[in-house]
């Protein structure tokens, strides 16, 4: 809402509060004022002159006029390309030295020829419309060489403020007016006091609708349609961000802006029939004001003659009805719709206007013939017309009357408040108020956001200030801190670090045809109603999308080593739809809370990595992200053990599933070439992801480790090297070792990888370390070798392992 | 035995002035050896079972014993000098050599082939830790939700039936089709709603996470951004222990010196509701008073929006089955990106959520 704070200040009497003391002021009581716009104050120099005479110059490609100005205590000499002014005709003249807003400067100059000291001014050269056909032509009883600035009172400030959905009464003058004479302790002048004479004789209007309670509608006939709107309208609307039209809609438009209270203009003559508000029927179309033929909903509310709808109330006007060039006879509608009716229309049609914008809100439906006879009084005034018969159809109900305790707004603030301050500043906003302990309030009409006595608290403590409010800590009761699983998911996040990773934070959102070069499409992601864009339609069903997304970006970047983590929730299937929605006036019920979680789709949360170019000395293979997923595993507790995959998006031959339990919890690979080809990722990138949720739930469920005994005895050392066939997995090889050597075996690692003739086409040779010791004794060379001989054994089983050097 | 008559000064090696030249030759042999091999020759020439001093020790066992003390003496003198010198000069080129080992031996300590350097987490985790950090000092505890979320527990549940106009504050991301009812959580707030219906009363918690809004990625807008989300319901709680958290909260997050301020305003969840403003971090409000130069960074405003907050309205308090006559409690949401960039001087928000490591390597070390 922009508020011409020359508009305001007739409404509060004695306010000599500057445009900037008035918006902070309104910032304290609650009003968001994103702005003060201020106007003519950078026009200077700009004085009233009379055209004496003009000399039409020829030759040029546009028509430019020679012509003399006389401003009163000389005659200055000017050329101009505008052609809508005559010999006579006063008109603004910018004196050389004169400023013009944006900081443009007159001086005297040659052009065409001659010698132009000075300019004519346009409307839009004064800063007073955005733009403008030619001179403005003021008053022939101007009197020349005055100050044009102080002519035509152009300084003026405007307060742009952004109304919340619970202030629907600041999208008025008079709401604001209001909240300023409270804010200054000041007198309000209420425009909305307006006696209308009693209307009955008129339109026949019906209401069988209960979303419209209240429609006053007046006859005004013998309107001149040529009449314009006079220089302080259209500028009081300029400067309040709307463009004058007509007399008659500028009428509405001011009546509207001044009170809040939006008004219809139908061309009387077009009407056939009386007025019925009612819901549309299904099937019926109507073509509003934006020339767009729409089809209705049987929710809408609209305003029918006999011929059907010529209005959606509330939101916007009918072609057929409208007001022309040659109107004279008017029916104006001002009545009082309701709130959540006119927002599903707006919504549905898309069609927000400035009508729908305050009957959402709610508009004061007390003001409906107080706003029609406003406007009736202007046409009357301004445009040669004759107030004719009115009707006033008034079904609201009446209004509730609230309880509030005195005391109440002072336990919610923790502040003292006396209940006289509590009082008054509730009759301030417009509430009657009665009874001593126990409060009788009955909010005012234009507040249909005062419902309950949360509302009215909010009142007495905004208007007393929040800096009232003291500084206090509450005391929580003893906490039990982080839970284990968020303790877990730091230290997940830690691990990734430590390990050299950079984590990211990608938008959850993927095309299907990043989906598709993955090879990730298996998943069902859901899909995005309205998404960001088009492309991006799906939300994640794995992190890798974001992920190799980052690593193009940071490889764009003229990084060669990148290495990122990401840990975030990922979205799998489609949800489901809620047939049981539970309300809002009590706690739902378990079997309604369940249904709730039950209709969201899947969101495990999961670690992903990619890494790309060198690292540690050598470049990235795959090896480097199974150590990594292993590491984390390690700092959660857990042994996760490494079996050999065959999933998307990763190249066959080298691809990792990665077990927990025997159970896959996470996959890790090099990239696919036709991946690395269509996502444009350097080759041989690596990838992996794991479910951290299954991890760290594994990780509460093991609890806390159990001390191993360290023995004092002397270990033994013992060194195999197995000949197996390449495609048998180290990790497996391994894992047999261990189970087979038994409980005597502390440690086994692989310390040497061999391929040559010695070992034979197709295999390899693995060489281990085991180191044995008992907790108890010092072993003897026979049973460290028992242990060795059934260790491998079980390997030459289970892989075929043959012993080398044996 | 020895003759009675034998005078030691008539034996040679015990000559005193023959046991000097010894002694003198030796020292100049070891003062003159270049190499521990040098040195070792040298000793068995001047301390060796062969050398003067040696032999000369032998003949004192046939003085007369009235000699014996004197000769003794004499040849001691001389056998230690000559043990100390050759030990300070074995000592000394002992120490020449392993200087010049040590020296060989030298590497680059600062080359670092097999280097795997430290990664960084994301300046947004480190913060939520830290925001839940502060809380669970106060025993608050940390809670969590989905971020694909119902509307009932999104708008719903919040005071926002479906044709609210505060609906509209929000640009909502809905998920498909239309009539899902499901939503990518536009606030933290919907926690407050898990919260109140999973953990009972009293209730002190915090939940920091990612929140989505249909607002195409700039230099101050993204679809995705961060919020942290307080929810204290207890009895006789007051809008003073409203100011009172957040006034902790803002000196943890950016000590003593930016002041906060409360303005009255709407959300639909909180009555009364208010929005929290941090005075500018760049011009700490200069740019607002007459003469001041314009701020880039708050409009020239000297404030910026750090978020919302309110006592909690009756309605979301009955949604949940918890009695608002018998309970109060206040509700807070801040914007975990707004607050980086005033702690970390960030002007464009797309450097949080591009993925960049240089950024976040410069950022994510905080604890």
């Amino acid at each position: 809402m922009r508020v011409p704070l020359s508009w305001l200040r007739p409404l509060v009497p004695g306010l000599t509060a500057t445009p900037d003391e008035v918006a902070e002021a309104l910032v304290r009581a609650g009003l968001e004022v994103e702005q003060v716009h201020r106007y003519g104050h950078d026009v200077e120099g700009v004085v009233v002159g009379r055209v004496l005479d003009v000399e039409e110059l020829t030759g040029h490609k546009k028509p430019i006029r020679y012509c003399h100005v006389d401003v009163g205590a000389r005659v200055h000499e000017v050329v101009c390309g505008a052609t809508n002014f005559a010999v006579g005709d006063v008109v603004p003249f910018a004196q050389p030295g004169a400023v013009l807003p944006g900081g443009f400067r007159i001086a005297t100059r040659q052009t065409y020829g001659r010698v132009s000291d000075g300019m004519i001014c346009s409307e839009a050269e004064l800063g007073l419309a955005e733009e403008s056909a030619g001179i403005l032509v003021l008053p022939p009883d101007s009197p020349l060489g005055t100050d044009v600035v102080e002519l035509l009172q152009l300084r003026d400030e405007v307060l742009d403020i952004a109304v919340t959905p619970d202030r629907g009464y600041t999208l008025s003058v008079r709401g604001v007016a209001r909240e300023v004479a409270t804010a200054f302790d000041l007198p309000f002048q209420d425009p909305g006091l307006l006696e209308s004479p009693p209307l009955s004789g008129g339109y026949d209007v019906r209401l069988p609708d209960p979303g419209c309670d209240r429609y006053v509608a007046r006859v005004v006939e013998g309107l001149d349609p040529a009449a314009p709107s006079p220089a302080w309208l259209q500028r009081r609307l300029v400067l309040a961000g709307m463009r004058p039209i007509s007399l008659a809609v500028d009428v509405t438009n001011h009546v509207m802006l001044e009170l809040g209270q939006p008004l219809h203009a139908f061309d009387l003559d077009t009407l056939r029939g009386p007025v019925v508000v009612r819901r549309a029927a299904a099937g019926e179309r109507l073509r509003t004001l934006d020339d767009q033929d729409r089809a209705l909903d049987p929710d809408d509310l609209v305003i029918t003659d006999d011929r059907g709808p010529i209005a959606l109330a509330g939101v916007m006007g009918g072609a057929e009805t409208e007001i022309s060039a040659a109107t004279s006879r008017i029916l104006l509608e001002s009545a009082h719709f309701a709130p959540s009716s006119i927002t599903r229309t707006a919504r549905r049609h898309r069609l927000p206007s400035e009508a729908s914008k305050r009957f959402e809100r709610g508009v004061d439906p007390d003001l409906a013939a107080a706003a029609a006879e406003a406007a009736v009084r202007l046409l009357v005034e301004l445009g040669g017309a004759v107030a004719g018969p009115g009707t006033d159809v008034d079904q609201r109900p009446a209004r509730p009357v609230l309880t509030l305790p005195a005391s109440k707004p002072g336990r919610v603030a923790g502040v003292d408040y006396s209940r006289d301050t509590v009082v008054r500043r509730l009759e301030q906003v417009g509430c009657a108020v009665s009874g001593a302990d126990e409060l009788q309030v009955t909010p005012p009409s234009w507040r249909p956001d005062l419902t309950g006595q949360a509302e009215l608290v909010e009142e007495v403590v905004r208007l007393e200030g929040y800096e009232q409010v003291p500084v206090v800590l509450p005391v929580a009761p003893a906490g039990r801190g982080l839970s284990a699983e968020q303790r877990l998911r730091r230290t997940a996040g830690r691990a990734l670090a430590a390990a050299g990773l950079v984590e990211v934070v990608t938008t959850p959102f993927v095309s299907e045809q990043a989906l598709t070069a993955l090879g990730l499409d298996r998943f069902d992601p859901p899909r995005l109603q309205n998404p960001l864009s088009e492309e991006e339609g799906l939300l994640r069903p794995s992190l890798l999308p974001g992920l190799l997304h980052a690593l193009q970006r940071n490889v764009g970047r003229g990084l060669h080593d990148v290495a990122l983590y990401e840990t975030g929730s990922v979205f799998r299937g489609r949800g489901s739809v809620v047939a049981d929605v539970p309300g809002t006036a009590d706690r739902p019920t378990p079997e309604q809370l369940a249904a709730l979680d039950a209709a969201l789709p899947v969101q495990p949360r999961l670690a992903g990595l990619v890494l790309t170019g060198r690292r540690g000395g050598r470049p990235v293979a795959v090896s480097d992200a199974v150590e990594v997923l292993l590491a984390l595993g390690r700092a959660l507790s857990l042994t996760l053990t490494v079996g050999r995959g065959d999933v998307a998006p990763y190249h066959p031959g080298r691809c990792a599933l990665l077990l927990l339990d025997g159970s896959p919890v996470g996959t890790a690979g090099e990239l696919h070439p036709r991946t690395v080809a269509a996502l444009g990722v350097p080759p041989r990138s690596v990838a992996a992801e794991v479910d951290l949720d299954a991890l760290v739930g594994a990780a509460v469920v093991a609890g806390p480790a159990r001390a191993p005994h360290v023995s004092p005895y002397p270990p033994s050392s013992v060194d195999v090297a197995l000949v197996v066939a390449d495609d048998v997995l180290a990790a497996d090889v391994e894992r047999t070792l261990r189970g087979a050597a038994g409980e005597l075996l502390e440690h086994l690692a692989l310390f040497d990888v061999f391929t040559g003739p010695q070992v034979g086409e197709g295999h390899r040779s693995l060489a281990y370390t085991l180191r044995f010791r008992a907790t108890d004794r010092t072993l003897t060379d026979a049973e460290v070798l028992a242990a060795r001989d059934a260790a491998v054994a079980a390997a030459a089983d289970a892989h075929g392992a043959v012993l080398r050097g044996a | 035995m020895p003759a009675p008559d034998y005078d030691p000064k008539q034996v040679a090696l015990l000559d005193p002035s023959e046991l000097e030249g010894a002694r003198d030759a030796g020292l100049a042999a070891f003062a003159a050896a270049g190499s521990l091999d040098e040195l070792a020759q040298a000793r068995t020439a001047h301390l060796g079972d062969r050398a003067h001093v040696s032999l000369a020790n032998r003949e004192i066992a046939a003085l007369p014993p009235a000699a014996k003390g004197d000769a003794g003496k004499r040849v001691n003198a001389v056998r230690r000098a000559l043990q100390e010198a050759f030990d300070a000069r074995r000592e000394a080129l002992e120490q020449e050599r392993d200087a010049r080992v040590l020296v060989e031996e030298r590497v680059d300590v600062s080359l670092l082939p097999g280097l795997v350097p430290v990664g960084a987490r994301h300046p947004l985790t480190t913060l939520q830790e830290r925001i839940a950090d502060v809380f669970v000092a106060m025993g608050w505890e940390v809670a969590e939700g989905p971020e694909v979320e119902h509307e009932w527990f999104n708008f719903d549940a919040l005071n926002m039936p479906a044709d609210h106009p505060a609906r509209e504050m929000q640009d909502t991301l809905w998920l498909a089709p239309e009539g899902s009812g499901l939503v990518m959580r536009t606030q933290t707030s919907p926690v407050q709603i898990r919260s109140l219906l999973e953990r009972g009363l009293p209730c002190y918690v915090v939940a920091p996470g990612r929140v989505f809004r249909n607002d195409a990625l700039d230099a101050t807008h993204s679809p995705v951004f961060g919020q942290v989300e307080g929810l204290c319901v207890d009895e006789g709680i007051t809008m003073a222990h409203l100011r009172g958290t957040l006034a902790h909260f803002a000196k943890e997050m950016f000590g003593q010196a930016l002041r906060t301020r409360l303005r009255p305003s709407y959300f639909p969840f909180t009555e009364p509701s208010a929005e929290l403003d941090l005075e500018c971090f760049s011009c700490r409000g200069a740019s607002t008073r007459p003469g001041g130069e314009p701020c880039r960074v708050c409009s020239s405003e000297g404030w910026l929006e750090w978020g919302g907050c309110g006592m909690v309205n009756p309605a979301v308090l009955r949604a949940c089955g918890v009695d608002p006559e018998r309970w109060s409690g206040f509700a807070f949401g801040m914007g975990l990106d707004r607050t980086l960039m005033v702690r970390h001087d960030i002007t464009d928000i797309r450097d949080l959520y591009e993925g960049d490591q240089r950024f976040t390597l410069a950022l994510g070390t905080e604890a």
